[in-house]
């Protein structure tokens, strides 16, 4: 044969060779394959959140060290932001772990794609709070530590000076009251705009924020009588309400069409008045403040004040091979200790009363008791649907344009439109 | 007319500095932001002060960096794919483009096209069914004295490599630049016996250095920027390359003096770098043949 | 083409000269050529093979899907539904808004970023004090990544950021300002600065490449006859970049229909779609959505427009050569 060719061939194996020796010290030692070991993978949102990390790790650390442990549970972190873009790419392949932390809305579609399994725990699920647990159709998929709720923040001493009484749960505000509120504040010129609703967030943030607004209007996401259309609900009369009154916030110069990155600090700076943000600022609010701060529930807007429910969740995969094992974990790990150790560490409501009990702030008569009646009164689950990460897609874009100057009846058609498509051509998304 | 050349030189050169200011101060903006704190940043923006390193400085933010990001072995991956990407990059695309440019095998012109076609698909097309499509080939492992086959790519160095060692923009350059070489040594070096692989080892890349100086760069770039495909592809944390790191700031509050100074950390070592080669770059990119 | 000065066979199989081997027998040189053919192959081989594996195939797979209902997570079969994608591709508007986006950027940023970086190259294609510096700086942005330096504008484009601050310095408060990002009629215009901005350094180079392929003796003999400096640029330099030209035309035009990643960390497409691209809708639809088979048809299409472009600019070139 040919010396010289031979020669090239010789020089191409070897390059082949060098290639497989890379990949063999490349190969993660924590991969989702279990490599014979008794190791099962999990995979968590926290990476970049130390303290949330932390959490989570001294509880798998201590059911490894247990005496009952099943299996070796690994701890594999991402970053939130591109979290879903990573479980998109390795569910593609295939390749998921045994247990995954999962947005609590889109758990009835990984359900309905096959690729999470019914959860059987030994926990007690029954006391827990209802949008820690995930159901679909008749069956538990996932389970939160805890859940987070939607508030408006002020300074008792702003509302005071501008002659705005403080909501309550008893009396929240109305939309009347809501407008009046900010006219007053407005008038108090201390601020560019008197309120900040986070309009600068994208992603999972819109249909979480806003989508409870619309609720409270009377109109939905998606009719939830069977799933299968969104026409009437989010582009009927009072969808196009929510719409119209949203963009008037901003027309009236009440708050930014896009606001600052961090709402938290510019509120905590007095670069606004009133701000619509979450349980998990409340610490550092309280702290920054004290007892100048004002925790309020969201607007009544007919139908009463609404908020989003359901938070990151826990559920086993099905093609995991070691379900009992990851069945275990969750389990242990709902003990309250563990889970008031958690909420801790991400400022959320702790699923049950029992692990309330734990955290001084969320005990009987504590600061951060009243977001657990938040979430108890007003939690909305975001439609239990397979269709719902498409429809939170096209919510958010409209949610953008009608901020931007969009039609408002323009707009929600055409999302209508998309989603109602799309349920379609999934054929009703049936199992 | 000495006095409108010296005239027209000062004119240039005033030119030459504005372009440079322009070029370069969202960079001198970068770096001095990531030694303050958030507050001051945003305080000393309406002013030249974005651009000093004055006030509270600290280098706080870097510390806050380690702590929440694994950047030293992040830095380490990313060294290690670009450059093993780099080197083999070298030796496929010169190798490709040495028998195309200088050997007369047939239907090398079909060849020629369809790699230069390849230069129209961007990237984000192709990376879903890429996902899947390297998730069904083999994987070797050597474990202990025997060799275990497994299937699929994910969560490996080897997904983050070998996808781009083949790169049609490298073999372009190169076969231009071959093309300038004359081809009387090929055949000088025929007469004396030489094989094809000889000739292309001993003659005409030694000649090629130029080239082959321009094609690392180009390589190298790409590989330290890749974002979307090991978000994708890798799942440990202890395979994960740099800008994947950028998503660990975007918490619920964002720290801009954070974001700041790890951009700069990501940054700096490939400014260094082009720094240390820049002559031999640019004078080499310059010289290669890149002609059209 | 400097080849062989022997003899050529004209009835030989082979397209061109063969074995430039001296005395050569008919059986040797039939060796001779099959040994070259063997070799080169298997020097083509491993790049082939490669873009095959990593370029072709997955493009196939994916043209493939957009025939198909494929969807990112889905339980149903995969069925065949023939030209559905693109019927409602075609009648869908925000893909004839992110066509319109992409050609808008693509017509600003080809001729004004070329100037750019051709009035760059030229800056420092002269030896003096400093050039390596100037050169350095020139290709800072080229050397950042887009994410960082996406990230780095859209906290510079902020309303109360840098750009406005130094507009309003620059102009001594004339400019108000906009707020760049959140305005339709401001937003695209944002993303083009910030791309030229990134990109122009790149293109220099190629631009420096043409220049110094340039003969000096031409510029001594325009100079003798005493053309002046514009003449120079008119009748040395420009015909001299005739290559370069084409070059620098194909790759930012590819470069700018391929738009993605500013708008994906700036802007996600909005506001009102104003900065939308087809592959940023491919992308959205692809993951987000996980509509599979829909960002199939779209990447098609677009694969079919850059060939049609890409053919059309050849062609002119090609014309004038």
């Amino acid at each position: 044969m040919n010396k010289r060719f031979t020669r090239v061939l010789a020089t191409s194996i070897a390059a082949a060779a060098l290639m497989g020796t890379l990949g063999a010290c490349g190969k993660g030692s924590s991969s989702a394959t279990t490599e014979g070991s008794n190791e099962i993978t999990m995979w968590t949102h926290a990476a970049g959140n130390p303290a949330e990390l932390a959490a989570t790790q001294s509880i798998v650390d201590s059911y490894n060290k247990s005496s009952g442990a099943k299996a070796q549970i690994k701890v594999q972190a991402f970053p939130q932001e591109s979290y879903n873009d990573s479980v998109v790419g390795a569910a593609s392949a295939g390749k998921l772990p045994c247990i995954v932390d999962i947005d609590g809305p889109n758990v009835p579609n990984w359900a309905w794609a096959k690729y999470l399994t019914p959860l059987k725990l030994s926990a007690d699920l029954s006391k827990n709070l209802p949008s820690t647990v995930a159901k679909w159709q008749g069956e538990t998929y996932a389970v939160g530590y805890g859940d987070v709720a939607l508030s408006m923040f002020a300074r008792k001493s702003d509302l005071a000076a501008a002659g705005v009484r403080v909501a309550t749960i008893e009396k929240p505000w109305t939309k009347d009251e809501f407008q009046d509120a900010l006219t007053k504040l407005k008038a108090l010129g201390k601020w560019d705009y008197p309120l900040d609703m986070g309009t600068a967030g994208a992603g999972e943030w819109l249909p979480y924020a806003y989508s409870p607004f619309l609720q409270s209007f009377g109109g939905d996401l998606i009719n939830r009588k069977d799933y299968q259309s969104a026409d009437g609900a989010l582009n009927g009369d009072k969808a196009v309400e929510w719409a119209t009154w949203f963009r008037d916030l901003a027309d009236q110069g009440f708050m930014a069409k896009k606001s600052g990155k961090d709402s938290t600090q510019d509120f905590l700076n007095n670069k606004s008045g009133l701000l619509y943000t979450g349980s998990w600022a409340a610490d550092k609010a309280h702290a920054a403040l004290g007892k100048d701060l004002a925790v309020m529930p969201t607007v009544d807007l007919g139908n009463g004040p609404k908020i989003g429910g359901a938070s990151w969740q826990w559920g086993v995969t099905s093609g995991c091979n070691n379900t009992d094992a990851a069945m275990d974990y969750l389990s242990y790990s709902l003990k309250p200790e563990n889970v008031a150790a958690v909420i801790k560490a991400t400022g959320g409501i702790p699923a049950t009363d029992g692990a309330a009990a734990l955290i001084p702030a969320f005990a009987e008569g504590g600061a951060n008791r009243i977001f657990m009646e938040f979430s108890r009164e007003y939690a909305v689950l975001r439609p239990e649907t397979p269709a719902y990460p498409f429809i939170a897609t096209e919510y958010g874009k409209a949610v953008q344009d009608i901020l931007a100057g969009a039609d408002p009846k323009t707009v929600l058609d055409k999302a209508v439109k998309a989603i109602d498509a799309n349920i379609k051509s999934n054929g009703g998304y049936k199992s | 007319m000495k006095n409108a050349i010296r005239l027209s030189s000062a004119g240039a050169m005033a030119v030459r500095i504005l372009f440079a200011a322009v070029a370069a101060f969202p960079i001198v903006f970068m770096l001095v932001s990531s030694l303050k704190p958030d507050q001051q940043i945003f305080g000393d923006m309406s002013s030249v002060a974005a651009f000093l390193p004055i006030g509270n400085i600290s280098l706080d933010n870097y510390t806050a960096v380690f702590d929440r990001v694994p950047a030293a072995r992040f830095l380490i991956n990313s060294v290690g794919v670009s450059a093993v990407t780099v080197v083999l990059g070298i030796f496929v695309n010169s190798l490709c483009a040495f028998a195309l440019s200088r050997m007369q095998v047939r239907g090398k012109k079909v060849v020629f096209t369809a790699i230069l076609a390849t230069l129209i698909v961007p990237f984000q097309t192709l990376a879903l069914p890429l996902v899947w499509w390297v998730n069904q080939l083999p994987y070797f492992e050597l474990n202990g004295f025997s060799l275990e086959i497994s299937k699929g790519w994910l969560d490996t160095y080897q997904v983050q490599i070998i996808p781009f060692i083949a790169n049609a923009f490298s073999i372009y350059l190169y076969h231009q630049y071959f093309e300038s070489i004359p081809k009387e040594l090929d055949e000088a070096a025929r007469i004396d016996g030489a094989g094809w692989f000889k000739i292309y080892r001993q003659v005409v890349m030694p000649l090629a250095g130029p080239a082959t100086a321009t094609v690392a760069i180009l390589t190298f770039l790409p590989a330290w920027n890749s974002y979307l495909w090991p978000l994708m592809v890798v799942q440990s944390e202890e395979l994960r390359p740099v800008m994947i790191g950028i998503q660990y700031f975007f918490q619920l509050n964002v720290s801009w003096g954070e974001v700041m100074a790890y951009a700069s950390l990501i940054t700096v070592p490939v400014v260094v770098l082009f720094i240390a080669f820049q002559r031999s770059f640019i004078n080499s990119i310059a010289s290669s043949g890149v002609k059209g | 083409m400097t080849t062989t000065q022997l003899p050529t066979p004209r009835h030989a199989a082979a397209p061109g000269p063969v074995a430039p081997v001296p005395s050569v027998t008919p059986r040797r040189r039939r060796a001779g050529y099959l040994r070259e053919q063997v070799s080169g192959w298997g020097m083509i081989a491993p790049a082939a093979v490669l873009l095959l594996a990593f370029v072709f195939l997955p493009a196939i797979l994916g043209f493939g899907l957009a025939f198909t209902n494929a969807r990112l997570i889905s339980p149903r079969p995969v069925e065949f539904v023939g030209t559905d994608n693109f019927a409602r591709l075609f009648t869908d508007p925000t893909f004839w808004r992110a066509l319109l986006n992409v050609s808008y950027f693509a017509v600003v940023v080809v001729p004004v970023q070329s100037c750019l970086a051709l009035a760059m190259a030229l800056l420092i294609n002269k030896k003096f004090r400093g050039v390596n510096f100037f050169r350095t700086i020139y290709f800072l942005p080229v050397v950042t990544s887009m994410v960082v330096v996406s990230l780095l504008w859209l906290f510079m484009y902020r309303k109360d950021g840098l750009i406005n601050e130094i507009l309003s310095a620059v102009s001594f408060g004339l400019i108000p300002g906009a707020d760049w990002l959140n305005d339709p009629a401001t937003a695209m215009p944002a993303i083009i600065a910030l791309s030229i901005w990134q990109a122009a350094g790149f293109h220099m180079i190629i631009w420096l490449a043409g220049l110094q392929s340039i003969s000096g003796e031409l510029y001594e003999a325009a100079q003798l006859d005493g053309a002046s400096r514009w003449h120079q640029f008119r009748y040395v330099t420009w015909p001299g970049l005739k290559h370069t030209r084409s070059l620098v035309l194909v790759t930012i035009t590819i470069q700018a229909l391929g738009l993605f990643d500013q708008v994906s960390v700036m802007t996600q497409g909005g506001p009102l779609d104003s900065t939308t691209t087809i592959i940023y809708e491919a992308v959205r639809s692809g993951f987000k959505q996980q509509e599979t088979s829909y960002a199939s048809a779209i990447s098609l299409v677009f694969f079919v427009l850059v060939l049609l472009i890409s053919a059309v600019q050849r062609y002119l070139t090609r014309e004038k050569d």
